[in-house]
């Protein structure tokens, strides 16, 4: 206890800096794009629920794949074939252990969210989905999470049925306890809201889902940069993550099922790598969880994400969560101040966004002016276009954080709205 | 500050707050919708043309300052214009905010339309800009498809 008490003393620093006991200034210092200029300003880079910037540790570990490692998994006999067929192992326990799943076996490498819902959407929506069987989602989905159900209800006459939010930007619970029933056969909720920041209460979901033996899927991709997951203590069936969300490289993600469910699946993808044997007769797949990563690898996106993730886990989720939590009420409460400002999104339980439109100025004419003054946010329906309707708006500025981010980028983001708005008036 | 100060000029800001010609007309001849799909905006425009010439022209739709400009001038510009007259300025258009940034801007042949020359700074918004322009050419040359800026 002593020795944590000592150590928070001494990453103390300079309130400007500081919404908590956090030393973001050394965290800043391992993410080298953040030291460069834009238009001659200092990047406030607040678009991370987009894409997240990369620690310099990610990239020389890319780097030395690259450099000294480089050679295919799985089958050389050689000493570099050897070495990468470790890292990329070694990648998948690193993984386990992020998520605490209960074995390697149930972490599939993919190339992201996206690759990981199509992947569930194909390989067990096809086979165990049939016409007249309900797909329970939420009106804040991503659009990566509607649109592959959508081609498995084509595909099967399947029906897909929308939990409803409330003006907060909450799910209203109880139309999910009316949606669940007999047909139900999978519940697909995102984790944490990409467009309102919404923390939706996965444990419940699941618990009232598993009462009636649905399966779940959590779509992670906003969440896993913010929040500890667990995946045997939220008891999902299927967890699905991106890594450049999570300081990785693009082009990899995770899906997280449970082994008995991914044992029962088809295949995903057929090819090299998730055969055990093939003959023109007959073919016999690979054991889990190599079954379902046909093909060569992103090796080196995979590598990289397990730095991502080693970097995140040093920093700690307490002290990230506190941290950005202090960080999300500072610049909710500035940006509430301005006048014509609404929020979008105001759920009780938030993190890593805000969303805000101002009266009278086109989110893109707010885009570009913040841009010039370094400001990166987004401006537009962040894939979340039944999200845009319900609100009554073609698109939204979208400022979101991560746990490099500090006072000084909410400010200089406040600053440059006061002169657009002045300037529009 | 300079760039966005040629890019958002009074004259723009002026024609986004109180926009020229804005709003539907029942009794057109030709009619069009513009999207642009990365940001979900959209345009309809709406002309009636006689003989050759647009007699009246009218736009509406949601759009950033540059789009919703761009609409109020072209639409200005346009009435009493022949369609092959529209048809010139089209291209005209199109040359200026797609030239490059060092390029001169030719301000007597433009006239009001030379406003949008700051633009070129901003590659990303040059769809926006032309977003009215291209749904005008499609709804003179009787397109029944949604235009799209891609």
């Amino acid at each position: 206890m002593e020795t944590t008490t000592l150590k928070k003393e001494t990453v103390r620093l300079p309130e400007s800096r500081q919404p908590g006991h956090f030393d973001v200034e050394k965290i800043r210092a391992d993410f080298p794009i953040l030291q460069r200029p834009v238009y001659g300003k200092p990047l406030a880079y607040l678009d991370n629920a987009a894409t997240t910037q990369k620690p310099l540790a990610v990239i020389e570990a890319i780097r030395r794949y690259y450099n000294a490692e480089n050679a295919n998994i799985h089958r050389g006999v050689y000493h570099l074939s050897e070495v990468a067929t470790r890292k990329y192992e070694g990648a998948r326990k690193t993984v386990k252990n992020f998520l605490n799943a209960a074995s390697e076996k149930e972490i599939v490498f993919t190339a992201g969210t996206t690759d990981s819902i199509n992947l569930v959407a194909a390989a067990y929506g096809r086979k165990f989905i049939k016409a007249g069987d309900e797909i329970i989602l939420s009106h804040m989905e991503h659009h990566s999470n509607i649109v592959p159900w959508q081609m498995l209800c084509e595909e099967t006459g399947a029906k897909l049925r929308v939990i409803p939010i409330n003006d907060r930007g909450e799910l209203i619970f109880e139309a999910y306890e009316k949606l669940l029933n007999e047909r139900t056969r999978l519940v697909s909720i995102v984790y944490v809201s990409n467009s309102l920041g919404t923390v939706n209460p996965v444990k419940e979901i699941i618990a009232l889902a598993h009462q009636g033996n649905v399966p779940v899927l959590v779509d992670g991709a906003q969440a896993v940069a913010h929040l500890k997951v667990d995946v045997q203590d939220l008891d999902c069936d299927f967890f699905a993550l991106s890594g450049h969300k999570i300081f990785g490289p693009t082009g990899v993600g995770v899906l997280y099922a449970k082994e008995k469910i991914l044992e029962s699946m088809n295949p995903y993808r057929g090819g090299g790598d998730m055969i055990r044997s093939v003959k023109f007769e007959k073919t016999v797949y690979a054991e889990l969880p190599h079954r379902f990563e046909a093909g060569t690898p992103h090796i080196a996106g995979v590598i990289g994400l397990a730095k991502a993730l080693e970097y995140v886990e040093s920093v700690g989720f307490e002290a990230i969560g506190a941290y950005e939590k202090a960080l999300l009420e500072y610049g909710q409460e500035a940006l509430s101040a301005l006048k014509k400002l609404k929020l979008i999104g105001t759920a009780r339980e938030k993190a890593g966004v805000i969303s805000f439109v101002i009266e009278g100025i086109h989110p893109h004419d707010i885009g570009t002016w913040v841009d010039r003054q370094g400001v990166a946010i987004r401006a537009g329906h962040h894939c979340t276009q039944p999200v845009m309707e319900r609100y009554g708006v073609p698109s939204t500025c979208r400022a979101s954080l991560a746990m490099y981010n500090c006072k000084e980028d909410f400010d200089t983001l406040i600053t440059a709205l006061h002169d657009i708005i002045k300037v529009f008036d | 500050m300079e760039e966005l100060k040629e890019l958002y000029q009074q004259i723009i800001l002026d024609h986004n707050k109180s926009p020229k010609n804005y709003g539907k007309m029942v009794n057109c001849t030709h009619a069009s919708e513009g999207y642009n799909p990365l940001c979900g905006d959209r345009i309809k425009i709406y002309a009636k043309v006689e003989n050759g010439v647009i007699e009246d022209i009218k736009f509406e739709g949601e759009g950033c300052a540059i789009a919703k400009a761009s609409g109020s001038i072209m639409t200005a510009l346009l009435k009493g214009k022949t369609v092959a007259e529209a048809q010139q300025l089209f291209e005209e258009f199109q040359h200026l905010i797609t030239s490059d940034v060092r390029s001169n801007v030719d301000t007597e042949k433009l006239g009001k339309l030379a406003v949008f020359a700051g633009v070129r700074e901003f590659p990303t918004r040059v769809k926006c800009a032309g977003l009215a322009w291209h749904t005008v050419k499609a709804a003179i040359e009787k397109k029944d498809e949604v235009v799209t800026t891609e």
